[in-house]
C-alpha cells in the first residue's frame, strides 16, 4: 500500500489523507508514503508516535517512498467499547439513558467515559410523551415576532382610569408569565437531553413566555405611564409553583391549572379588551398557551397510564398548596377591580354592573375549565369540582 | 508500604495526571501516592538518596540521578516509558530564504536554542553541532529553567527569533517543528531543516532499590497492562500523551549522556557543575 501526499505538508493537514489511508488496514500492516514535503520524514514520524503507529524510514531505492507506517490499533481502541446513544427518532428512545451519554445526540456512537450528566430527571417513564415531537414541531412552526404580529400603532386613547386598569392587569400578568418562563427553563435544565423533544418543547415553551413577558410589559408602557403594584399574595402564590421540584407536579401546576385557568383570562381580556393593543397581546399569547396546557394534558395522561398513585398524588399536590396558601390573601385586590374596569371600559354605574358580572362569569369559566381538564386526567366529576375549587386564588 | 513517586509540577494537569494514576493504581491493588516537586533537581536528589521510592523522570533528570545514585552505590531502573518517549529528534532549522544548506554553513552564525536545561532545544543539538565542528554563538532562551525543557516557551522564543530573523537558526524538537508550524509561530513553508539528531529516548518512570523486587515488578506489571480501551485510563494516557507503556532501556540516551559531559553541565558523580544554571 502506498500513499502519495504530493507537496502538502503537516502543517497543512497531510495527516487527514495518512490516517484515511490506514483506516482500512489491519493493526500491523504497512503503508508507503511518498510526498514532496521537505519535512514530511519528520512530521511523519511526530504524527505517527502520537497516534501510536510506528515507522520507519525508507531505504534510498524504495521508489519515492520516504517512510513507512506500520499501522497501530489505538484509534480502534478508542472505540472498542463504545455504543449506539439509542436511535435518532423517537422510536429509539431507551427507558434509561446512563448519565455518562451527557450531551451526546440521540444516535451518535458515544465513547465510553466523560462526566456524568447531572440530569436527575433521566428515565422515559417520567419525562416522555408521545405528544411531544409533534406539539414542538406545532409550537416552532407557532413562532411570531413581537415587533410585528402586534400592530404597536394601533390608537390606544383610554381615560386615565381605564389605562391604569389595563396596565394594572398587564403588571399581572408579567409577574404570572416570569413564573411561566422560570419553571419550564428550571425542568428542562434537570431533563437528561437524550429526551430531547421534551427539552425542545420547553425550551419554545419558555421562549413563548418570554414574549409574552416582553409584549405585555410594551402594552402597559405604551402610554407612557408606571407600571401597576404587585402584591405579597401573588409572589406567595407563584412561589410555590417555583419550589415543586416534582416533574409531573409541577406540570400539573402550572401547565394544568395554572395556565389552563389564563387561557380563560386571555380570552376574557381579548373580549373585553377597550383597545386593539390589549386585544391583540392577549389573543397572541393565548395561542402558545393552548399548546403548553396541551403538553401538560399529554404528559399527564401518559403518566396517569403508567401510574396507578398518579391521582393520588395530584390531588396530595393541590390540597398541600391550598393549605400553604390558606393564610394568604389571595387575588390581589387591585387585579380584581382592575379586571372589572377593564370589561366596564367606561365609568359608569351600568359599565360597572357589567364588568363585575362579567368577571365573576370569568370565575366560573376558569372553574368549568378546571374541572373538565380533571376529568380529562382520570378524575371523577364530583372529585373534579372539589379540587378545582381549592385552586389558588390568584389564577395562576 | 506505599509506593511514594515524585514528578515535577511544570503544568497544572500534572495533578490530574498523576491523581488519576494514583486512583487507578490503587483500585488496581498498587498502594501509590506522589509527592510534586517545582524542579528536577531536588527530585533527582531524592531519589537517589531513597526519598521517594520512584520519579517520573526527565531524561536529564534520568542522568543526573543515575549517577547520584551511582556515585553512593545504588541502582536505579528505567522500569517503564511511554511510546511516546522513544526514538525522537531534534532539528536544527533555518529560514527557508536564508543561504545556508548544510549545518557546516552555521559555522560563526548565531543559533537559537531553548533553556540551559532543555535537551531537546539545547544540549542534544548543540552536542550534535560540536560533533560535526560546528562553532556557534549560542543565543539560549532560559525560560522555565529547571523544568528540563518540559516548559516549551523557551524553544518557541527560539523559533520565534528565527522567523523574526535575529538568528540564523534554531533548535527544536521534531514534535515541536510540527506544532509550531500548525500553530503559526513557524509559518508554513517559512523554513528548512538542515540538521537532525539521531534518535534519543525522553522520559523513564524510574525507580529505586527502596521497594522490594516484588513491589517494583507489580508496578511494571500493572502500568505495561494499562489499556487504550479503558474508558478510565484512556483520558490519562490522552493527557499526558501516551498510547501504550513500553519497557524502561537506557539505549536512547548516550546522546545525552555525551551531551552532559561535553558541557559539562553534571559531573560523573551527579553534582550540578553547570555554571550558569539556578534551577
Ligand atoms: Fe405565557
Ligand atoms: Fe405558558
Amino acid at each position: 500500500m502506498m500513499l502519495d501526499l504530493g507537496d502538502l505538508g503537516f502543517e497543512q493537514g497531510a495527516h487527514i489523507l495518512l490516517q484515511r489511508a490506514l483506516g482500512p488496514l489491519r493493526p500491523g500492516e504497512e503503508l508507503g508514503v511518498a510526498g514532496l514535503d521537505p519535512a514530511l520524514v519528520m512530521h511523519v514520524e511526530v504524527w505517527c508516535r502520537a497516534k501510536g503507529h510506528l515507522t520507519r524510514r525508507a531505504d534510498d531505492n524504495d521508489d519515492g517512498i520516504r517512510v513507512w507506517v506500520t499501522r497501530g490499533r489505538a484509534d480502534l481502541d478508542r472505540w472498542v467499547h463504545a455504543e449506539r446513544a439509542g436511535g435518532p427518532s423517537p422510536h429509539g428512545i431507551v427507558n434509561e439513558p446512563p448519565a455518562h451519554w451527557g450531551l451526546a445526540a440521540r444516535g451518535a456512537l458515544v465513547e465510553p467515559g466523560g462526566p456524568p450528566i447531572a440530569a436527575d430527571l433521566a428515565s422515559r417513564e417520567l419525562v416522555w410523551a408521545d405528544l411531544a415531537p409533534s406539539l414542538y414541531a406545532n409550537a416552532a412552526a407557532s413562532q411570531w415576532d413581537p415587533a410585528t404580529a402586534i400592530a404597536w400603532d394601533a390608537p390606544v386613547d383610554l381615560v386615565p382610569e381605564i389605562e391604569r386598569a389595563v396596565v394594572q392587569v398587564m403588571t399581572f400578568l408579567v409577574e404570572n408569565e416570569q413564573a411561566a418562563l422560570v419553571v419550564p427553563a428550571r425542568l428542562l435544565a434537570r431533563i437528561h437531553p437524550h429526551f430531547r423533544e421534551v427539552l425542545q418543547l420547553l425550551a419554545v415553551q419558555a421562549a413563548d413566555e418570554a414574549r409574552h413577558v416582553e409584549v405585555f410589559t410594551r402594552r402597559a408602557l405604551l402610554t407612557g405611564g408606571e407600571m401597576g403594584t404587585s402584591s405579597v399574595s401573588g409572589r406567595e402564590s407563584l412561589a410555590t409553583l417555583l419550589r415543586e421540584p416534582d416533574f409531573s407536579m409541577a406540570s400539573f401546576l402550572l401547565s394544568v391549572l395554572g395556565e389552563g385557568s389564563f387561557l380563560n383570562l386571555l380570552t376574557f381580556i381579548d373580549r373585553n379588551a377597550p383597545d386593539p393593543v390589549t386585544r391583540q397581546v392577549a389573543r397572541m399569547a393565548r395561542q402558545d398557551e393552548a399548546r403548553h396546557v396541551a403538553f401538560g394534558v399529554a404528559h399527564l395522561q401518559h403518566q396517569g397510564t403508567l401510574d396507578r398513585t398518579l391521582l393520588g398524588r395530584l390531588r396530595g399536590a393541590i390540597e398541600q398548596r391550598h393549605e400553604t396558601l390558606i393564610s394568604s390573601a389571595g387575588l390581589n385586590q387591585d387585579v380584581f377591580d382592575s379586571l372589572v374596569v377593564l370589561a366596564a371600559g367606561e365609568w359608569s354605574p351600568a359599565g360597572i354592573r357589567r364588568g363585575y358580572a362579567a368577571v365573576q362569569q370569568l370565575q366560573a369559566e376558569m372553574d368549568e375549565g378546571r374541572q373538565h381538564r380533571l376529568v380529562r386526567l382520570g378524575f371523577p366529576h364530583d372529585e373534579a369540582a372539589e379540587l378545582s375549587a381549592l385552586h389558588t386564588r390568584n389564577f395562576m | 508500604m506505599t509506593l511514594l513517586m515524585g514528578a515535577v509540577a511544570y503544568d497544572p494537569k500534572v495533578v490530574t495526571i498523576w491523581g488519576g494514576f494514583r486512583s487507578w493504581l490503587n483500585d488496581n491493588g498498587l498502594p501509590f501516592d506522589f509527592v510534586l516537586y517545582s524542579q528536577y533537581e531536588r527530585q533527582a536528589e531524592d531519589l537517589a538518596q531513597g526519598r521517594i521510592d520512584a520519579a517520573w523522570n526527565s531524561p536529564l533528570s534520568w542522568i543526573r540521578s543515575r549517577r547520584l545514585a551511582q556515585a553512593s552505590g545504588r541502582t536505579l531502573t528505567p522500569l517503564v516509558m511511554r511510546d511516546t518517549d522513544r526514538d525522537l529528534r531534534s532539528l536544527i532549522v533555518v529560514r527557508a530564504d536564508s543561504p545556508f544548506k548544510d549545518v557546516a554553513d552555521l559555522k560563526g552564525e548565531t543559533v537559537a536554542v531553548g533553556a540551559v536545561d532543555s535537551p531537546q532545544a539545547t544540549l542534544l543539538p548543540l552536542s550534535y553541532l560540536a560533533s560535526r565542528n560546528v562553532q556557534v554563538d549560542v543565543r539560549r532562551f532560559d525560560v522555565g529553567v529547571g523544568l528540563h525543557g518540559d516548559h516549551i516557551g523557551g524553544e518557541r522564543d527560539a523559533a520565534r527569533a528565527l522567523v523574526s530573523g535575529t538568528v540564523a537558526a534554531a533548535c527544536m524538537i521534531d514534535s515541536n517543528h510540527l506544532l509550531f508550524g500548525k500553530e503559526g509561530t513557524l509559518p508554513a513553508g517559512s523554513t528548512r531543516v538542515i540538521g537532525q539528531t539521531e534518535p534519543f529516548d525522553h522520559c523513564n518512570m524510574t525507580v529505586g532499590e527502596t521497594v522490594s523486587d516484588q513491589t517494583r515488578a507489580d508496578f511494571a506489571e500493572l502500568l505495561l497492562s494499562m489499556s487504550y480501551t479503558d474508558p478510565k485510563v484512556r483520558p490519562l494516557f490522552d493527557l499526558e500523551g501516551l498510547t501504550r507503556w513500553e519497557p524502561g532501556r537506557v539505549s536512547g540516551y548516550p546522546p545525552l549522556e555525551r551531551a552532559v559531559d561535553e558541557t559539562g553541565f553534571y559531573d560523573a558523580a551527579g553534582a550540578v557543575t553547570a555554571a550558569d544554571y539556578r534551577p
